[in-house]
């Protein structure tokens, strides 16, 4: 039964959904209505109960059996706890703000722009013209880049709209092929899920 | 010679990366920006909306991580709605931590529109769980779907929202992503219910958006700190007050860096080429 029910709850949901997206009837659109502003919103907040419980047991027991890093662990349950405690206790006031503005801002803009040192390494260290594929990424990411940034314009003034028509054309020819498989996936992955054949979602198996 | 040049110890290249940012920014070096279609696209879009008519959903669908590339673009639509009287409905995204940048972007603004009102000219709408079933979901109402606004108002007793029901109301959403939720938009927003999606995405996703625009299921795109920057040119010539240009400024500094990136890849392979002959 702790298989069965979540494979016939997949297997009604997932063709009441179908059906409804192309049955317009005022009855079908009520269960639209009941479903996605009230269910499933519902059911989505629970999700977040999952997640805290998996975040908090996760670095609890790094930091109760001493795994490497553990005070990482400690210092990510601290945050999380002394967030919500300012959150809750503020009523998400001006302290809370402050938690955001002067420590989460800064942390995640700081990561982030990390970034740029090592793509600059990286890029001096491997982007080789090994074969003709790699020769042809080299040059065109040569391009794109000159191009992309106003001193592209100012070397030549073409440069812009030769970016726009590798961009326009094929990019994007590549783009759609990818977009068109992964759909197709997508399509035959859910099928499997609603008629119970795809069931690693269940977990164990 | 060559050979200790490809073992260059990395800091050496960390250095020239933080003089090559930190130079233009204190010496700009005010570069001329070309508008792209994509950006001319939205701008135009929102240039011809009629002023105290439908309005505009902007989301700022970002976090700090992303926030120099996308954060210019809230500010600079922002302005250009509230300069043209179009309705606007800040929601501050599908997860937490994205709604201080509304707040943020709002705060940089407002300063400069002291006119406008709140539940009048602008509503803010803070995070709620469901990711992509709010789009669905503001499909049908967008009282029911969040009940109060950021700052706690019941949103029925705003004056804006008692016109704007649902998306037929809205001339436009604009989505400013750091991720894949434009394409969320699209498939819930756009064809489910009709309504017009732009984007504005950080330079490295913009490749992937491309489809979406010669379809038209996109009306246009901000791509990177140059959408951004090409944003606040053309609400500049406008006659908007465009701010502090954070956008425009860091594109020099970005020149700088990409020539930089540039030569150091050129270097790296002539000196591929040259040991591998040696070899």
């Amino acid at each position: 039964m702790r298989r069965t029910g979540p494979l016939v709850v997949a297997f009604i949901m997932g063709f009441a959904m179908i059906f409804q997206y192309f049955i317009p009837h005022p009855l079908s659109q009520k269960f639209y209505e009941i479903m996605v502003q009230q269910w499933l919103i519902i059911i989505s907040i629970f999700l977040y109960l999952f997640g805290l419980r998996s975040f908090t047991l996760y670095h609890y027991h790094k930091v109760r059996r001493k795994k490497e890093g553990w005070y990482f662990s400690l210092i990510a349950l601290l945050a999380a706890l002394i967030t919500v405690i300012i959150g809750f206790g503020t009523r998400r006031g001006p302290l809370f703000d402050k938690i955001y503005d002067y420590i989460l801002a800064p942390l995640q803009a700081t990561m982030f722009s990390l970034l740029a040192f090592f793509i600059a390494s990286a890029a001096y260290r491997a982007f080789r013209a090994r074969n003709l594929e790699a020769t042809l990424l080299l040059v065109t990411a040569t391009i794109v880049m000159l191009g992309r940034v106003p001193f592209g314009a100012f070397m030549w003034h073409k440069l812009p709209d030769v970016v726009e028509w590798i961009l326009k054309y094929p990019n994007m020819a590549a783009q759609r092929g990818i977009l068109i498989g992964v759909g197709l996936g997508m399509i035959a992955t859910s099928m499997k899920i609603i008629l119970g054949i795809e069931r690693s979602y269940l977990g164990g198996e | 010679m060559w050979e200790k040049l490809l073992r260059l110890d990395r800091r050496w290249i960390f250095v020239l990366v933080a003089l090559s940012v930190l130079i233009p920014l204190l010496k700009p070096l005010g570069l001329p920006m070309k508008t792209t279609e994509p950006v001319l696209n939205l701008y135009t879009y929102i240039d011809t909306l009629k002023p105290h008519d439908k309005a505009v959903i902007l989301v700022t669908d970002f976090d700090p991580s992303t926030m120099p590339e996308l954060l210019p673009m809230a500010e600079a639509i922002m302005r250009h709605c509230f300069a043209r009287k179009i309705p606007l409905i800040l929601y501050g995204g599908m997860y937490p931590t994205f709604v201080g940048m509304a707040k943020m972007a709002l705060s940089r603004v407002l300063p400069d529109f002291p006119d406008v009102k709140y539940g009048e000219d602008y509503v803010f709408l803070g995070y709620i769980p469901g990711t992509s079933l709010i789009i669905l979901s503001m499909g049908e109402s967008i009282s029911k779907t969040f009940g109060n606004d950021y700052y706690g108002n019941k949103l029925d007793s705003l004056p804006l929202m008692q016109r704007v029901k649902n998306y037929d109301q809205v001339a436009l959403v604009i989505d400013l992503s750091g991720s894949g939720t434009p394409v969320w938009w699209i498939i819930y927003g756009y064809q489910r219910y009709g309504v017009r999606v732009g984007c504005g995405t950080t330079a490295v996703s913009a490749a992937q958006y491309y489809p979406y625009l010669q379809t038209g299921q996109f009306v246009g795109m901000l791509g990177g700190l140059k959408g951004a920057a090409e944003y606040e040119t053309l609400i500049e010539r406008a006659g908007i007050p465009p701010g502090r240009k954070t956008a425009s400024i860091g594109m020099d500094a970005q020149s700088i860096v990409h020539l930089m990136l540039i030569f150091l890849i050129i270097l790296g392979n002539i000196g591929y080429f040259i040991v591998r002959r040696k070899r």
